[in-house]
């Protein structure tokens, strides 16, 4: 990892090591975000923004954080830029921000953040650690706005807010499909993310844990 | 150098020193970001009084809210006795800054509601309201009331702005609920929300409030149509408690000591 090229390092979370698809990491925001496509891309600004500056604050002070506490630095770290990230929406982006309400919040546990501190900035020079970050954050960006595509679309009809299919309740012709409003829609979505990412890309496919035996019957004599 | 950082004295200077240096972080901008957060949490409640009320075109900017704001008279309203009360009397000095949903939590501000009469669901209530006033030459024109209650999962916050007779409804809608999408959540629905104008809250006598959502919609000749508003399809709950947190803030226990008095012109 540590002779990593830089280009790598940016796109590869982007398909072939997804954070969301291939990791399953960062699932709850990626349910509790996605009813619009506003809001979804604002959240994953957000998400880049942190999983940058994070991986870059804490390669730059790697050598000096002793491993008995370096979870806990870690997560000074990301907790202090997830706060500046939500005072920042309060001023600037307050509709927004009220809508993703506990979501900006709650980015500080949102495991790829962390993940890649650990897992990537600990070991390796600031630069790349922050390429990391900012490709990591479009891998997660990526399958967002996927899934927020077909929700707002499906769900309600229309795209960064701006109606495509008129709603039956707006005298159009359209019938929204409800079930896409609700969080538990994007587990299909994501579901069927995945089942399409590993039909393009073969190797992202798991062993399996186990393979059924032959079915046999032993007659009794 | 790898073995030198792993003594409790430097683990203690390493934690010690990154605390310090995002405390700073965060608290700058905490510090230098709030004149712009103040901001936008007061151009949040106006431009919510205005829309639930009806008046606000979607995408107004920041001085149209504030222009259409400044013809309102903020004023605070004990419930029970239906008077204007003085700031001072609920400690703050500009009406704007009483927050009835933090005095509901107050026991010296508010009053437990016996859960026979609590049709609203809120279990407590502010003794002191905020109203919203608009007088053109004189004459009551308009008035907004803060409206809550329980729906289906959440307590829906919203407003219902009146005409000078205290009687006929010119708009209301609601700005916080978590109410299904599509469903329930449909009470932001603005064709749902239209045909809340012109419905009278009283009948003839002006005394109970008479209002009903009724399910399959409100034909044109059914009887006492001017109380009655469609009901939202497969919102059932939902709807019931727009019903009753309607009717409970029109009743007696709401505004309607207040309301008789204006139009009385009593107040």
């Amino acid at each position: 990892m540590a002779d990593a090229s830089a280009k790598q390092v940016l796109f590869e979370p982007i398909f072939s090591n997804n954070p969301i698809a291939l990791q399953i990491l960062g699932i709850c925001s990626a349910l509790a975000v996605t009813t619009s496509m506003n809001v979804t891309l604002v959240m994953c600004a957000a998400v880049i923004a942190v999983t940058a500056f994070s991986n870059l604050a804490v390669s730059l002070v790697r050598m000096q954080i002793p491993g008995s506490i370096r979870i806990i630095v870690q997560m000074t770290i990301i907790a202090s830029l997830v706060i500046v990230v939500d005072q920042v929406l309060k001023a600037y982006a307050y509709e927004i921000s009220k809508q993703l309400s506990v979501f900006v919040g709650l980015i500080i546990t949102n495991c790829i953040v962390m993940g890649r501190a650990e897992g990537f900035a600990m070991k390796n020079g600031p630069w790349l650690s922050f390429l990391d970050g900012v490709g990591n954050g479009l891998g997660y960006s990526v399958m967002l706005i996927f899934v927020a595509f077909f929700r707002e679309l499906l769900g309600a009809g229309s795209l960064f807010g701006v109606s495509l299919m008129p709603v039956v309740n707006e005298g159009g012709w359209y019938i929204p499909n409800g079930l896409l409003l609700l969080p538990p829609s994007a587990f299909f979505i994501i579901g069927l993310a995945i089942w399409g990412l590993r039909v393009w890309k073969p190797e992202q496919v798991e062993e399996p844990d186990y393979k059924m035996s032959r079915h046999t019957v032993k007659e009794a004599f | 150098m790898a073995k030198a950082k792993e003594t409790v004295s430097r683990t203690l200077m390493v934690a010690l020193v990154l605390s310090i240096a995002f405390s700073v972080v965060v608290s700058t901008a905490a510090v230098m970001l709030r004149p712009a957060q103040v901001k936008n949490q007061n151009l949040d409640i106006r431009s919510n009084m205005l829309a639930a009320a009806g008046m606000l075109e979607p995408g107004a900017s920041a001085e149209e809210i504030e222009e259409a704001f400044s013809r309102f008279s903020v004023r605070l309203v004990d419930l029970d006795t239906g008077e204007y009360v003085e700031p001072s009397s609920v400690g703050v000095e500009d009406p704007m800054k009483y927050d009835m949903y933090k005095a509901s939590s107050d026991p010296e501000m508010s009053t437990n509601i016996l859960s026979a009469a609590d049709k609203a669901g809120i279990k407590r209530r502010p003794n002191v309201a905020k109203v919203f006033t608009l007088e053109e030459e004189g004459e009551l024109v308009r008035v907004v009331l803060p409206i809550h209650g329980y729906g289906l999962w959440s307590t829906l916050y919203g407003f219902v702005s009146l005409e000078g007779d205290a009687n006929t409804i010119e708009g209301l809608g609601f700005y916080d609920h978590a109410e299904t999408p599509g469903l329930g959540g449909e009470v932001d629905n603005p064709r749902w929300k239209s045909q809340w104008v012109g419905k009278e809250v009283y009948g003839e006598e002006r005394e109970e409030p008479q209002i009903r959502l009724v399910k399959g919609g409100v034909s044109s000749n059914a009887p006492d149509k001017e109380h009655k508003v469609d009901a939202l399809s497969g919102a059932t709950l939902t709807s019931r408690g727009v019903e009753n947190l309607v009717n409970y803030w029109m009743g007696d226990r709401g505004f309607a000591p207040y309301l008789k008095k204006l139009r009385e012109g009593e107040v």
